[in-house]
């Protein structure tokens, strides 16, 4: 089932193919069905390649090369682990831009198990230089990451997830992809990514702690992370993120080089679950369900 | 100052020196390229958006491609003793940043094919239809995967800008049974085998187009590569 933010995408995209005539949208069977009233509108520049990976990667990569702006479109275990080389290569090392979305995040499809899972896509891209990686945390959110990219010409992620908070509070406060303090305190930071913002929230309630929002991870908001600790005696920081544990952690440690600080890097775990049933179930077995991440994160702090 | 000839271009790339070991890998193109720059394709150092492209897919070996690229003022044989040196734009593999003229950047096989369908389906995307694309590759390079996706759908797109050379010098471990070709012709691709050395057969299979099939052509090298 497509979720909500996947219906936005798609229908986002439709309505830029009409405004924007460089825009490309290719497809590798998955959601292509969305896409047949794109398709049949713009034959030239809505494209279902088939099962094929790889190649779609490099046809992104040798229509930027052509003056295009391409958008590729898989879930994310198809889009970033299977065709990785094809990026580094195909997009990176040939100097041109691409927008990569992916649905299904790191358990979205918790009953397709391990193959239909990507808790480490975030991480792969990092050790790319260049990218421009969102994680939205609510369909809003993720359109207007989208417009954004559309009208730019950089490599640019963008993570869609069924799970999403009540709010966009990416939205909040202005345009850009700077945190957003969504709670101040004084006993450590929190930075919530993406679609955990709601959890976090709750997990930290009545615990003196600022809540930090990131809708972008990739550059990382380390000038707003510096000034929400600057006035706090010894810099705490837990990082709660959608994806593989501990992702963003040398981020953290590089924007506090020059400060002593702990960091806690909570997320998805590195061991396979082995399990099915619902994205709930994967959030608590991976401690971000609300009770787990407070229990973590007052034992970090040392706070009851 | 008069056109540099194809017998100029042995004497370009022994400028190149160093510890380059793809030598045979190097001569086994440098027919084909010197077809294709002199009397093929549509573009020269100004790289006009509707020009013709070529993709050099097998990016080992490049002093052939940097020879010709050089005797048609893309680029100054002076950077050729540098070959391979920290400074030098000129590597062992290509890179489309550093080095005027190339239009991707190679080394890591199987990556050629997939961006020119890339690029036919981006040209034919913007109304530049009159620019045609060649990929050269090896036999050997066939063995990579993504080949055969891009191989199946290009025909399937019906790519007729597309043309793909192959360089046959029998250097797929496990060979191609029936002829390489034979996996282009499935899908509906034309094919023609010429001799590598045979510089007016190599034109006029370069010439030939069919409409709505995209189009491959085998050079045939007799010497195996000792490249690796």
């Amino acid at each position: 089932m497509a979720g909500i933010m996947r219906e936005r995408f798609v229908e986002v995209t439709t309505e830029l193919l009409a405004t924007h005539d460089r825009l490309a949208l290719l497809t590798a069977d998955l959601s292509a069905k969305l896409f047949a009233g794109a398709r049949q509108e713009y034959p030239d520049r809505v494209l279902n390649l088939g099962i094929r990976e790889q190649l779609l990667i490099g046809v992104a990569g040798g229509m930027a090369l052509a003056g295009m702006r391409p958008i590729a479109h898989s879930f994310a275990p198809f889009l970033i682990e299977r065709p990785f080389e094809q990026i580094k290569l195909d997009l990176n090392h040939q100097d041109v831009g691409a927008i990569l979305v992916s649905a299904g995040a790191s358990y979205d499809i918790a009953g397709g198990g391990r193959s239909h899972q990507s808790p480490g896509d975030v991480a792969l891209l990092s050790t790319l230089p260049g990218w421009t990686v969102h994680v939205p945390g609510h369909a809003d959110e993720a359109e207007a990451q989208l417009r954004e990219a559309a009208a730019g010409d950089g490599l640019v992620y963008i993570r869609l997830s069924n799970q999403a908070n009540e709010r966009a509070h990416g939205l909040a406060g202005g345009g850009g992809h700077g945190f957003r303090v969504l709670r101040r305190g004084s006993a450590g930071t929190v930075v919530a990514v993406g679609p955990l913002a709601d959890t976090v929230l709750a997990a930290t309630g009545g615990l003196d702690v600022t809540v930090l929002y990131a809708g972008t991870v990739r550059p990382f908001d380390a000038a707003t992370l510096r000034a929400v600790l600057a006035d706090q005696d010894e810099a705490r920081v837990v990082l709660v993120e959608p994806y593989l544990a501990g992702t963003s952690v040398p981020q953290v440690a590089a924007a506090l080089s020059d400060r002593p600080h702990r960091v806690l890097g909570l997320g998805v775990g590195h061991e396979e679950v082995r399990h099915y049933g619902t994205p709930r179930q994967h959030a608590i077995a991976h401690g971000l369900g609300s009770a787990g991440l407070r229990l973590s994160i007052i034992e970090f702090l040392g706070t009851a | 100052m008069t056109e540099p000839r194809f017998e100029d271009l042995h004497g370009l790339m022994a400028a190149m020196t160093g510890d380059e070991k793809h030598t045979t890998a190097a001569t086994s193109t440098l027919d084909v390229l010197w077809v294709l720059y002199d009397r093929v394709l549509r573009v020269d150092p100004s790289m006009a958006e509707d020009r013709d492209r070529f993709y050099l897919s097998k990016g080992h070996g490049p002093m052939a491609y940097y020879a010709v690229l050089a005797a048609k003022g893309f680029i100054d044989p002076a950077e050729f003793e540098r070959f391979g040196a920290y400074p030098s734009p000129l590597g062992h593999h290509p890179d489309r940043v550093l080095v005027p003229g190339v239009e991707i950047s190679s080394g890591s096989l199987g990556h050629g094919l997939p961006l020119a369908v890339g690029t036919a389906l981006g040209l034919r995307a913007r109304g530049l239809t009159r620019s045609r694309i060649w990929v050269l590759l090896g036999d050997g390079e066939l063995d990579e995967g993504s080949n055969h996706e891009a191989i199946a759908y290009a025909a399937r797109a019906g790519l007729d800008r597309l043309n793909v050379v192959v360089i046959d010098n029998d250097s797929a471990s496990h060979g191609w049974p029936g002829g390489l070709e034979q996996r282009f012709a499935v899908e509906g691709w034309s094919t023609a085998r010429v001799d590598a050395g045979d510089h007016d057969g190599l034109e006029k299979a370069f010439a030939a187009h069919t409409p709505g099939r995209p189009a491959l052509v085998v050079a045939e090298v007799e010497e195996r590569s000792t490249s690796h």
